[in-house]
């Protein structure tokens, strides 16, 4: 996208009917650190890549619990993802202290997209510059949405945002069709491989991803790094398995060029 | 009526002259009573309507249904059970216009109500009622109360009023898991027997109301055989000591 004459107001349409202050916010989601969701019919599993900003730092939190049904991963401005998920919490404990009953999954995005909006259409605010997974389990099943800056959502089988995502696109839509039956376990193994797309040739290992999950009788939590190294070298295992057997050590210990994209 | 004068700031509200609040009930409705059976819940109650000690009104409906999923019965001032219905329509209402397949079902809207009755409790201006919410959502009964300062529980069965007094002992002993719609309304006419001898506010004008996973029924009114020529009322005061 090139500057125009257009872009400085969100409450100014282009020629063309577009806003771009709204496009710009959503170009800020996708220059993120990786999130991905995909759901079953009992089970929905959010994974995220943890970028440091140095070696010396630690990696901000990209996944929040919402409530025990529900939680998000979040990719862009992170400030506005912490800030969005205290509203989302917000509004999840209002409604258990009226009704003693968890908010419906599809009710709690529409207020969050509500609130998007209104950053669309007031001219001293700018849209929250991040784009939110929102993983939730209610009596009518197990849900993925994504909240986008620009006040809309959408429901989805499997998504991902932030940067390279395209690529953990490509491996989900391969495999969407067979999510809904899914054991619990596959769920998580493919929301790794998805991350391991994103990661272009890095080594995968449970340092840099963070994995979640919400099911039936599971409330949201997210998983311990060891059981999802566990995990990641049991793929590894696999994966070595079927390739050669002969060069199985070799290729695994070598520095040369990363492993072709399958 | 109207204060028609400031009161004591003991506590943190202070009401002043012209503001109204609830200070006695007018026209107020006697027990109803609950209880779950096999196929759902069972609510009954009288149609009588006191202005005091006078019947004034004898076809007032106290059972009505909420949404799809629950009946509610009232015993205290009518009016504020109708300013109830009102909250509780405008809640389903907009549970509805969700259309999302999620619905309110009987233990969100015992919960509202709840909140409800204690924060107007909080505010010293009470809807002077005690309700009785029935209702079955996915196969689970449901059946609670809730009073006018906000104590609110969950039980197998449930009476307001008069009916803790003189039902609940007799549901205590005779209520069964899984009694069939007939034995159920048999146990209930039993205590609204009893209710209509001894309690001055009931009439012989009954209401039977259900509510399975098919939905609601609120049955047409009937009224109970009596009897009154016990011995024991010929000289009721035979034996009591100082009495006339």
């Amino acid at each position: 996208m090139f500057r125009n004459q257009y872009d400085t107001d969100v409450t100014t349409w282009s020629p063309a009917g577009r806003l771009f202050q709204v496009e710009y916010a959503m170009e800020a989601v996708k220059q993120g650190s990786a999130a991905i969701g995909l759901r079953s019919a009992t089970h929905v599993v959010l994974a995220t890549v943890n970028k440091a900003a140095s070696e010396l730092s630690s990696h901000q939190k990209k996944v929040f619990k919402v409530d025990d049904h529900i939680g998000v991963a979040i990719a862009g401005l992170t400030a506005d993802g912490r800030v969005l998920s205290r509203f989302l919490r917000s509004e999840c404990i209002n409604h258990t202290f009226v009704y003693e009953s968890p908010l419906p999954v599809s009710r709690l995005v529409v207020h969050l997209a509500d609130k998007a909006q209104v950053c669309t259409q007031r001219s001293w605010k700018r849209p929250y510059g991040v784009g939110l997974l929102v993983a939730g389990l209610d009596e009518t099943g197990a849900h993925l949405y994504y909240n986008c800056p620009s006040g809309n959502y959408f429901e989805y089988q499997a998504f991902a945002i932030g940067s390279r995502s395209q690529a953990a696109k490509t491996y989900l839509e391969r495999r969407f069709q067979a999510f809904n039956n899914y054991p619990r376990e596959e769920l998580i193994k493919d929301a790794l491989s998805a991350i391991k797309e994103t990661l272009q040739g890095e080594k995968l290992t449970s340092a840099i991803c963070t994995v979640a999950v919400v099911g039936v009788g599971e409330p949201f939590h997210v998983i311990d790094q060891k059981t999802i190294q566990e995990v990641i070298d049991s793929m590894e295992i696999r994966e070595e398995a079927a390739a050669d057997p002969g060069t199985m050590q070799e290729e695994d210990k070598s520095s040369e060029a990363a492993p072709m994209d399958i | 009526m109207m204060e028609s004068a400031i009161v004591s700031c003991h506590d943190s509200t202070i009401q002043e002259i012209g503001i109204e609040r609830t200070l006695y009930p007018y026209v107020t409705g006697t027990s109803v009573l609950g209880m779950k059976y096999k196929d759902g819940v069972l609510l009954a109650a009288d149609l009588g309507g006191s202005y005091g000690s006078t019947l004034r009104y004898k076809s007032v409906e106290r059972i009505k249904p909420i949404g799809k999923h629950s009946l509610l019965g009232a015993s205290g001032e009518i009016s504020d059970f109708q300013e109830i219905l009102r909250y509780l329509d405008e809640l389903i209402l907009y549970d509805n216009m969700w259309d999302d397949g999620n619905s309110l079902g009987p233990k969100e809207v015992h919960n509202y109500l709840n909140r409800l009755m204690y924060n107007r409790r909080n505010k010293f201006n009470p809807l002077w009622n005690s309700l009785v919410l029935g209702g079955v959502k996915n196969g689970q009964k449901y059946l609670g109360m809730v009073g006018m300062i906000g104590t609110h529980f969950e039980d197998n069965h449930v009476a307001t009023g008069f009916g803790n007094h003189l039902a609940r002992p007799i549901l205590r002993d005779e209520w069964r898991e899984d009694m069939s719609f007939e034995e159920a309304v048999k146990l209930l006419e039993k205590c609204l027997r009893v209710l209509l001898y001894r309690d001055r506010s009931s009439i012989n004008k009954f209401q039977i109301a259900k509510i399975t996973e098919e939905g609601v029924t609120i049955f047409p009114p009937y009224s109970l055989k009596t009897f009154w020529a016990f011995s024991a009322f010929k000289n009721p005061t035979k034996g009591a000591e100082g009495s006339w």
